[in-house]
């Protein structure tokens, strides 16, 4: 049976199609989901992505109404059973507004969007999310965002560190003032993860700065094939 | 407001007939005395408070093009018949936008349009409104849109004014463009004192579509719904209306309504959503974006393109603001508005498409059988009118031109006079200078802040020559597009300079590999009142026009903007003109960057003595005089030949096109943006300088590989392409032998530092 990886379309997502297409690319079968959908069982999806965009247009404050959607109550319960849940950009800020990851996005500390190709080191590589790359490990994949600094409080940073659950760090640079840069994290099972950068814009040689972000999709297809 | 505050001011069609005399502030609206009597004479009456609002938006410059009609026409007159530019028109002129076929079953919509007034009144909001104009225009002809880019123009970089419009405005399209979800993939910036207090904004949006799926505005079919649907209504953008509604027909209001309209991308990227879902499930006969002039103009062009009438409930529309006069919910100028004409038995689908959605959609009328556009307050009838004289008949003016008589002498003032560097260290000097010059350095601090990887089909962005868009994941069909204009070349000669846009922009198209084939323009020039501007601008139509028909590229729509003059001082004549190319397989694509050792640089083309206008006199002189590099459409055409069969035959790595600045900034774009090196030699017979810093036309850039050095000057000889090689990647540093070597990261820091020492 093929692998269903379900991509949550909110109103305002915007990177939705780009995540359905790396899914593809890793082999897997991507799912439309709409945010009203109220049961994801019914769908058969074994694992989810929240996509980046700006849904609901950010206005109140970045995934603070898209956390109640229909469709979040769902993703909660089942993320709590360990199905695979992977938040990209807007995705991230949504899974801190379900307190699934510990911590806030703020605006960036230098007040602008800023869209680069950024270095990131991959710091846990036992993640459904990360299993395919290597702790230690330099990946390139874009970085856009307005509102990309991570904060949370010293002890949350502390545990954090201390329990391995940095899943990947900025380098060359600090692009947004994230504290001890940090660029990703995950929950304790391992199977939520959560960062701003985009690698799903990095799974084609022709249209991004490199094939790095395959991996996030692989890894998750393969846990989800042996298990 | 209560009912009855403006019982006794609505202004009917009833009332108007009998109250003939009573005197109506067309002349604050606008409207010149002749125009106003020709309204009377149309109307056989005087018009009501609500018609004398409608056509004197709809009359205006901006929406009547009353000044440059007369000129525009050249551009079908002279539209080429023959090639594949002729033969890919599938809509052209006339439209919301242009649309060319592209093969595999796909046509690509694209235009340009200026939204320079508002932004230089609110930088953000302007910029921001002008990228929501442009996308609706684009899905109401029924295609997705795919890509954005900004053309951008603003005072001395140095200058105060600029440090407050240039981070509004770049804000404005990032916080637009970004939460919309579409990629910005070029644009240029420009600083000239010039645009001093009048900074063009322009905004280009590019869409896809299958061909079945193109729509056309119009209403047709009687008994048809009109359907509001997107934003409420509200009280911004009302400019001029609101003279009419505050100071004429009721005192006791608040007037002068904010003229520059605010925009809201979520409610723009739903739209977007919601006008396609409801295309491909067939609900729609007709659809038109509201923007300039609003639901008048809307309204009005709907039942004037169509076969009937019109009949509008004004009570029917969502208002943000129940204050609002009729005259004001015709004028509002509110963002994130369409206007649809759906047949009956399919209103309910399309209402549940934009419940979906989220989006407020709302029957205001429908079609008629007859020929009259006629809108109801309250149930009174408060216009009644011929759609045609408000859309389409206004007036048209043969504004009198005059060829300025500082036009001589400044092209007298021959650059060939200035100091010039003399040595290698001179050179030297004068390449870093050039290099960090505001409109030569690196302007990524501005265009880091759009998203240029959102829809993940960007295969090209800037600084690259082009941006370039996949469209079928599947074959790599896909496309080129890329905006110039040099406002300094069309100061020296407009005919020439609109030539020279129009060549430039064809080049960056064909040095990524794609084959131009149409045009966009968007023309911005001073007041069509001062003969000087009224010159400029029927120059560079004529310009533009032929070199069009020469290049076999039709011009499919644009934007002409008018008034960009502050007193006596206008700005440079600035035709943007915008080249859309075709290209197979994508991946054939040819990059700028130099990016192997041992490649071997190859200028194509051939270098004069050019310096008027150019990027060096400027930035060594302050110096803006002589003749503007001679123009050869042939020699683009050829070039263009040259550099599209070296891309699909693997033959180039990379190119790049020479323009502002000469070879000197193209070598050194290739080197940084690869992060090698070059060792270059000056080809004998050229002097150093003229080699390095001309802007000689019909040139470019490319970078071959050693094992296809002789398949490429074969084939350049044998097509007469003159190629000359001008030396090697190799290294870490730009160097010009028996001159001057300058290390990469020397170069870097002073390309890169400038943007965001003024801005950052």
């Amino acid at each position: 049976m093929t692998t269903r990886i379900g991509v949550v379309t909110f109103p305002g997502s915007l990177d939705d199609s780009d995540a359905r297409r790396a899914i593809r690319i890793a082999g897997a079968e991507p799912v439309a989901l709409w945010h009203r959908e109220k049961d994801l069982r019914k769908q058969q999806v074994d694992a989810v992505v929240l996509p980046g965009g700006f849904s609901y247009g950010d206005y109140l404050r970045c995934g603070a109404i898209a956390r109640f959607s229909p469709i979040m109550e769902s993703v909660v319960e089942q993320a709590k059973g360990g199905m695979p849940v992977l938040g990209i950009c807007n995705g991230f800020q949504i899974l801190c507004e379900t307190h699934l990851l510990p911590g806030a996005l703020t605006r960036n500390d230098h007040l602008h969007f800023l869209c680069r190709d950024q270095r990131l080191r991959v710091e846990n590589d036992t993640t459904a999310w990360t299993s395919d790359y290597e702790r230690g490990q330099e990946i390139v994949v874009p970085l856009k965002n307005g509102e990309g600094g991570y904060v949370a409080d010293e002890r949350t940073l502390d545990e954090l560190e201390g329990e391995g659950r940095v899943a990947f760090r900025y380098l060359g640079g600090n692009p947004n003032g994230s504290r001890r840069d940090i660029a990703g994290i995950t929950n304790e099972a391992g199977n939520v993860v959560g960062l701003m950068p985009h690698p799903e814009h990095a799974v084609e040689a022709l249209t991004g700065p490199t094939t790095d972000g395959l991996g996030f999709f692989t890894s998750a297809l393969k846990k989800l094939v042996a298990s | 407001m209560s009912p009855q505050s403006h019982s006794h001011s609505l202004d009917t069609v009833k009332h108007a007939e009998q109250t003939p005399e009573t005197d109506l502030p067309w002349k604050e609206l606008g409207l010149k005395e002749d125009e106003y009597a020709r309204i009377r004479d149309i109307l056989g009456r005087r018009p009501t408070g609500a018609e004398l609002a409608m056509y004197s938006v709809m009359w205006s410059e901006h929406c009547s093009y009353k000044s440059s009609k007369v000129h525009l026409r050249q551009f079908g007159e002279k539209a080429p018949t023959e090639g594949p530019g002729a033969e890919a028109m599938l809509v052209g002129i006339g439209e919301q936008a242009g649309v060319v076929d592209v093969g595999q079953g796909y046509a690509v919509t694209f235009k340009v349009e200026s939204h320079n007034h508002p932004s230089y009144v609110e930088p953000y909001q302007g910029a921001a409104t002008g990228i929501g104009g442009i996308v609706r225009d684009i899905i109401a002809m029924g295609a997705r849109p795919v890509a954005v880019m900004d053309p951008l123009r603003f005072g001395a970089a140095d200058h105060p004014d600029t440090k407050r419009v240039l981070p509004g405005v770049v804000a404005g399209i990032g916080g637009y463009g970004n939460c919309l979800g579409l990629p910005n993939i070029g644009g240029e910036v420009v600083f000239d004192a010039c645009y001093q207090g009048n900074p063009l904004v322009n905004a280009l949006c590019v869409g896809v579509m299958k061909h079945e799926d193109i729509h056309l505005a119009k209403a047709a079919g009687t008994g048809n719904k009109v359907i509001l649907y997107g934003a409420r209504t509200g009280g911004d953008g009302i400019g001029g209306a609101s003279i009419l509604a505050s100071e004429t027909f009721d005192d006791e209001k608040p007037s002068k309504r904010p003229a520059v309209q605010v925009g809201d991308p979520f409610q723009e990227k739903l739209l977007i959503e919601c006008t396609l879902e409801a295309f491909h499930a067939d609900l729609v006969v007709g659809i038109q974006d509201l923007g300039a002039a609003g639901l008048s103009c809307a309204t009005s062009e709907l039942a004037s393109n169509g076969s009937g009438g019109m009949r509008v409930e004004l009570d029917d529309v969502p208002l943000r603001d129940s204050s609002l006069s009729p005259e004001e919910i015709l004028m509002s100028e509110s963002q994130e508005r369409m206007c649809a004409v759906v047949e009956p038995d399919k209103v309910d689908r399309f209402l549940q498409i934009c419940e979906k959605w989220e989006v407020t959609a709302t029957v205001v009328g429908e079609v008629t059988d007859g020929d009259r556009l006629e809108i109801f307050w309250h149930g009174e009838k408060i216009v009644d009118v011929d759609p045609r004289t408000v859309a389409h008949e206004g007036p048209v003016y043969e504004r009198p031109y005059a060829r300025p008589d500082w036009q001589d002498e400044l092209q007298a003032d021959d650059p060939a006079q200035l100091p010039r560097p003399a040595n290698g260290e001179e050179l030297r000097a004068a390449t870093l200078a050039l290099v960090a010059s505001p409109n030569q350095a690196a302007k990524s601090w501005i265009t880091d802040q759009y998203d240029r990887y959102v829809l993940g089909d960007t295969v090209l962005a800037q600084p690259e020559d082009s941006g370039m868009i996949r469209i079928d994941p599947e074959t790599g069909l896909g496309v080129a597009v890329s905006t110039d204009g040099n406002g300094r070349y069309a100061k020296l000669d407009p005919y020439e300079g609109a030539r020279l846009a129009l060549a430039e922009s064809y080049r960056n198209v064909a040095a990524t590999g794609a084959r131009p084939l149409a045009v966009t323009d968007c023309l911005n020039f001073g007041s069509p009142e001062d003969p000087a501007a009224m010159w400029q601008f029927a120059e560079a139509c004529r310009g533009l026009a032929d070199a069009c028909k020469e290049l076999g590229t039709p011009v499919t729509g644009g934007n002409v903007s008018l008034y960009n003059q502050t007193g006596e001082a206008a700005i440079h004549p600035t035709p943007v003109v915008g080249v859309l190319g075709v290209i197979d397989d994508v991946a054939r694509r040819t990059p700028m960057a130099f990016r192997d050792e041992g490649h071997l640089i190859y200028l194509l083309g051939d270098t004069r003595e050019e310096f008027g206008g150019s990027a060096w006199s400027q930035v060594a002189h302050g110096h803006l005089g002589g003749r503007p590099p001679r123009v050869d459409l042939e020699r683009e055409r050829l070039l263009a030949e040259i550099l599209i069969a070296a891309s699909r035959d693997g033959m180039a790595d990379a190119a790049h096109d020479v323009s502002d600045g000469g070879v000197v900034q193209a070598l050194a774009e290739s080197c940084l943006k690869g992060g090698k090196g070059a060792r270059i030699v000056v080809p004998d017979g050229l002097d150093p300088f003229v080699f390095l810093f001309s802007e000689s036309q019909g040139r470019a850039l490319v970078a071959i590989p050693r094992s296809e050095e002789v398949r490429f000057t074969d084939m350049c000889a044998a097509r007469g392409m003159p190629a000359a090689r001008i030396g090697v990647v190799d290294g870490d540093a730009l160097e010009v032998q028996g001159q001057f070597s300058l290390p990469l990261e020397e170069l870097r820091r002073h390309h890169e530092a400038t943007i965001p020492e003024l801005f950052g």
